[in-house]
Order: structure tokens, then sequence, then C-alpha cells
């Protein structure tokens, strides 16, 4: 996808590094790599969370300077960093904001994705990166949220630990395993803050794999189809470092608001009191961002068929290319599936709802009584699944799609792209 | 053909998913009442603590809670810091604060003596932390029975109604119990604690303090003045943290428009 090489060194000295290690001409290269030139600002997400993860790198490892990752210190380091620190003000609130901002993002990068058909031949690979980053910023992202060693913190990873105990034969020495003991304490609280300094690191290996499987096959675009001709691509740089840099500054307003106006909006109250192993929580809530599979794990009565179901939910999306078994990449050209994805997406939000309320109040009155939260997540939880086994697969042997433009050029000056 | 069948199953799904909903009741949460929302001059992106009602609260902290609750996360020097109730120019050290000092004088601090290394207890000096009141949690619950006293330096970002709750349970909470409800040994009836059932007896009365400043001391002012100290004890960056965000948003609309003026300048010949 690529193609030749532009590159020409101009002086002796970069002719010099160019034969020993062509390391500016593949700068160069990366920065010219031709792109699609009908991208929509849908595309500009895979800028903004490569700001995500370096401004999470950045900060945490400022942050871990400071904190200290014992049972009895851990929640007044960090009210330290808050308060005494310089700067902490700022640093700690970018921290767990940017969590949710980076979550935020990768959730709009996945949407499109499954919307323009970003999985589909030959990006299966691209797609599969792109998950296993998923699940290790959701590792990432609970381990964090311990950190802080406030009530939620405690609990939660009480609540996410107990998951593998259900497991049968092994689950109990497993998570005794995980945890260091026989409950969350002091061991649990180390390792997860060894790993949670560990795995940005992965993530970042992975983010280097998910570019090069990129760049290799080429961006997918809002009519998905591949672009034939030189007309049809533009070079990423200016075109699209412009666009992104737009779009960066934009998602950048919206941290901005979160940090300084919003700090705990994103946040739970409970967490600014001290972790107490005594005393649980009138609710256990996770963070928003993983509220669709703790509705899809309250959902069923049974534990280890709720643990199982939840992380059913995550797998599915590896085997989506081979599930969608639709020609034609794009949404735009398949007028009923959309709808089914936009109600996919429904989906998603109703059952995000139900992770944060409590299964037994009443969502949707009707009459009396009405539509409890547990039903309602039951209802978009069978839809979650649905979607996947059997909506895609028949709906791709079924659907008579919409006719796809010829190139990508024809399209954008017929205004269709 | 091929249409009608998608168009059916279109319509098939959502009658499932109205057949779907047909069972559930619900049983209501035993929460206190909603508090009412008050103007606290903190709010808003540009909000400010008032610095005379935050020493005021802080006279009714020390006169009233400060026998039971402690505020953990303050040392006596942060009263002094800039932003703080009692930060003074002239005292640009918070250390050196002869407000601050005289507070801090007040307590009595546990050391070691630096010769002997005997346990001994001293005054206290602005470097110190707010000291402990029980020696443990169990002592706490023994002497309070049954319920430890909540550390108040966090109370209001660890309260999901923040001030406003807790204003209405200090100033309004503290009624009589309505006819048939049994208030259990050792508590109290209140209006907005979550199962109205609160083992902290009514802490503020008419005239509690004297306030120096001639302000009249009702329950209503007390508590106000306490919630407004207390909402700066948990968040004491808030006015320099909204201050920097300003200058944040001030910066990012010029950026980002020039970023889209650079952006549309790049794209000007390319029809996309």
């Amino acid at each position: 996808m690529s193609g030749p090489s532009t590159y020409e060194p101009k002086y002796a000295a970069e002719r010099w590094l160019d034969k020993r290690l062509p390391i500016v001409r593949f700068g160069v290269d990366f920065m010219a790599f031709p792109s699609p030139r009908n991208l929509n600002y849908w595309y500009a997400f895979g800028g903004i969370l490569t700001l995500c993860l370096m401004s999470q790198i950045i900060t945490g490892i400022i942050l871990a300077m400071h904190y200290t990752p014992d049972v009895n210190l851990a929640f007044d380091s960090v009210q330290r960093i808050r308060r005494d620190v310089q700067f902490g003000w700022l640093i700690q609130p970018m921290h767990a904001v940017g969590a949710s901002m980076f979550f935020l993002a990768v959730y709009v990068h996945m949407f499109r994705g499954m919307y323009y058909g970003s999985y589909k031949n030959p990006r299966e690979l691209l797609w599969i990166i792109g998950c296993l980053i998923y699940l290790v910023m959701m590792a990432t992202g609970f381990l964090g949220y311990t950190l802080p060693w406030g009530q939620m913190s405690f609990w939660g990873a009480t609540v996410i630990t107990g998951f593998f105990g259900a497991i049968p034969v092994v689950g109990e020495s497993l998570q005794q395993w995980l945890l260091g003991g026989y409950s969350v304490g002091n061991p649990t609280l180390q390792r997860f803050f060894s790993l949670h300094y560990l795995l940005p690191f992965v993530i970042v290996a992975l983010v280097a794999l998910h570019v090069w499987a990129v760049h290799h096959v080429g961006q997918n675009n809002p009519i998905g189809i591949d672009p034939k001709t030189k007309e049809d691509t533009l070079p990423f740089h200016p075109f699209y470092t412009m666009k992104d840099a737009f779009a960066i500054g934009v998602f950048m307003m919206i941290f901005a608001l979160f940090v300084f106006y919003l700090p705990d909006a994103l946040g739970h109250a409970d967490n600014y009191q001290k972790a107490d192993p005594l005393k649980t929580p009138p609710e256990i809530v996770p963070e928003w961002y993983f509220l669709p599979f703790y509705a899809i794990l309250r959902a069923v009565p049974d534990k280890l068929l709720g643990v199982i179901l939840m992380f059913a939910a995550i797998a599915i999306l590896f085997i989506l290319p081979w599930l969608d078994t639709a020609k034609v990449r794009s949404m735009r050209f398949r007028p009923v599936t959309r709808w089914f994805f936009i109600i996919f997406i429904l989906a998603g939000f109703i059952l995000g709802w139900c992770g944060a309320r409590a299964p037994d109040d009443v969502a949707i009155p009707i009459g009396e009584g009405g539509l409890t939260f547990k039903w309602l997540s039951r209802i978009a939880t069978f839809y979650y699944f649905a979607y996947f086994i059997p909506i895609l697969p028949i709906m791709g042997w079924i659907e008579k799609t919409k006719p796809v433009p010829d190139s990508i050029t024809k399209a954008v000056l017929s205004g269709d792209a | 053909m091929l249409k009608m069948f998608t168009k059916t199953i279109a319509i098939a799904s959502v009658v499932m998913f109205s057949l779907f909903i047909s069972a559930g009741l619900a049983s209501a949460a035993a929460a206190g009442a909603k508090p009412d929302k008050q103007k606290w001059g903190f709010k808003g992106p540009f909000g400010t603590y008032d610095r005379p009602a935050m020493q005021r609260g802080y006279q009714v902290y020390r006169e009233v809670c400060s026998s039971c609750h402690m505020l953990e996360q303050l040392s006596f020097h942060h009263l002094a810091d800039k932003g703080a109730p009692f930060y003074d120019a002239d005292f640009p050290n918070p250390n050196d604060n002869p407000v601050v000092k005289a507070f801090a004088k007040d307590w009595e601090i546990e050391d070691v003596d630096q010769d002997s290394g005997d346990p001994i207890t001293r005054p206290g000096v602005p470097a110190d932390g707010f000291p402990h009141i029980y020696p443990n949690a169990i002592a706490a619950a023994a002497v309070n029975g049954g319920a430890i006293p909540r550390d108040l330096s966090l109370i209001i970002p660890a309260r999901g109604g923040g001030a406003d709750y807790l204003y209405a349970l200090l100033a309004k909470g503290y009624v009589d119990a309505p006819d048939g409800f049994v208030v259990g040994d050792g508590t109290n009836y209140n209006t907005y604690f979550p199962g109205n059932q609160i083992a902290m007896a009514q802490p503020m009365f008419e005239g509690g303090v004297e306030y120096s400043d001639g302000t009249k001391a009702s329950v209503e002012q007390m508590s106000k003045d306490l919630v407004e100290f207390l909402a700066w004890a948990g968040d004491p960056k808030m006015e320099v943290r909204k201050k920097t965000g300003f200058g944040a948003f001030l910066f990012l609309f010029i950026f980002v428009l020039l970023l889209f003026m650079t952006y549309k300048e790049v794209w000007r010949n390319v029809k996309h």
C-alpha cells in the first residue's frame, strides 16, 4: 500500500545515515502515507487516541513518583498529590479524567470501524490487534481504579476478582493466586500497581503493531472501497495531520472541560472515603466505561453464566470479521443492516444505563409496576449478541445492498463520499 | 422480495423487543429526602470561596465539631496557604502566619523528646497535621455508641449530595420523627440522612458560637459557614484550578481556531 519510497537524501550526512539506518526515510515515508481523500472526522480518533495514550503515560509516570502503593498510605498519598504536590491538582485529575476520555475515544473509534466495515478483508488482523488493545486497556483501567484505595476501588476490585472465583474447580485457588491472599489486601494493591505500570507499555507495543498493520493494508474509508488511482489518495501530511490536529484540539476542549470544571463528575463520591473492608457500600458501581458489561453480568441470575456472558461479549468482537458475511464494507450501502447497527449502539447505551442502576428499580413505568432494569438489561443483552449472531451473517447473505461507487474520486466529485 | 424479507426481520425484532417488555416490579430504596439547592459562591465556572464565611466556619468546626471529628487530610499550615481561609499576603510562607500559629498552639501534639526519646506532648506548630482524636477506630466507636465520627476534610466530595446535602442535614434535618417512626436507641431522626436515623445528635444550636465579626450565630448561619469551610477543606485547589481552566480555554479557543484555518487552507484546492 505504501508504494515506492519517495525520499531522496539531500545532504552527504543524510546519505551516510540512509545507507546504514534509513530512519529518516522511514519517517518521511510514514508521513507521506497515501490516505484516502474522503476520510471524515470519525477517522481522527486514531490520532486522538495517540494523544490519550501519551497523556496517560506522562501523567502516570509523574503520579508514580508521589504515589505509595500501601493499604495504609495509598488513599492519603493521592490526597497529598492533589493538595501538596506542585501541580498535583492538575496532574491527578488529568490522569483520572484521562482514563474516561481514553475510553470515550476508543468506543467512538471502534463504532467507527464497525460502521464502515473496517474489520473486513484485508483488515481482520488490524481489527483483532485493536480488540487486544481494548482488552489490555480494560485491564489497565480496572487496575488503575483500584490504586486510590477508596471504597469503590476496594469493593470494585473485590467484585471483579470475584469473577475468577466463579470458574469451576480452579476458581477459588485462581482467585487467591491473583489477589495474593484470601481477600483484597496489601499484596493485591502492590501487584495491581506493578501491573498498572507495566500494561501501558504493552499497549504501546500493540499500538505499534496496530499502526504497522494499518500502514500495510491502508486505511479504510467511509465508502469502504479501495483506492485505485493516485487521485484517490492524499499524502497523510499535511492533509490529515492538519485535519487530525484540528479534531484533537476540539477533543482537548472536552478533556479540559472535565479536568478543570468537572473533575469528579465521572467518578463516584464513595471513592473519597478510604477503603473499609468491613463496610460494604450500599451500591457497588464500576467506572462508566465498564457499565454495559456489568449490566450483561447481572442480567443472568447464575454467577458463572454471567461471567461467561460478560467475557463472551468481548470475545465475540474478535471474530466479528468472520461473522459479517457481507461483501460490501460500509454500512452506507447496507440500508437495513445500518438500522440494526444503530439499534446495536442504542442497546449499548441501554446496557450502560442498566449497569448504573439497581436491577430491581423500574426503568420504564407501565401501569402499576413497569419494566425493571434487570429485564431491560436482559433485552439489551439479548440484542447485543443477536446483532453478531445471527443478524450480521444472515444480513450479509440476504441484504440487497445499494450500488457502490466505482472509485473514491468519482464519489467525491459527485458528492457521495 | 429480499427487501421485504429484511424488513420483516427488522419488524420481527421490534416485536420481540416489545414482547420482552412484560415483567418486573420495583422497590424504592431507603434514601433520605432530597436536599434543596442552596446558592454557593464556590459553584460555577468562576466560583470562589467566601473568605469571611470560611473563617467563621473554622470557628464552628473548632468549637462544635472538633471534639469528635478530625480533619485528616489537613495540616495547620494549609489554613494559611494561598486561597485558604486565613491566607495573609504578608506571610508567603504559611508556617509564619501568626493566626495559624496561634490555632496550632491550641492543640496538644504527641511527639518524642529529642534528648531522652520519651513520649511527650507539646503545643502544635503549623507544620503539624490536625491530630487524631481517638487512638484507633475501635476507641472511636466505643465512645460514640458504635458509630465512628467521620473525617470532615473530605466529607463534601465523599457525599453524593455534596454541600447542599450537608447543609440540609445540619440546618434543617433534625426534626421530630413522624408519627409511627421508631427511632432506634442511640440514634436521632434526620430527614436527610439515608435511612433517617443518624448517630450524631443535633450539633448546632442558636448562639452555639459567638462570632467576632458580629454575625448572628443562627443554626442556618453556622451550618452555612461550616459547609463553606469544609467545601474548601475538601477541594482546596478549586480556585486555582478554575482560574487556570479559564486560561486554558482561552488558549484552546484561539489555538483550535488557528488549526481550523490552517486545515481549511491546506485543503483549499482539494475536493473531498
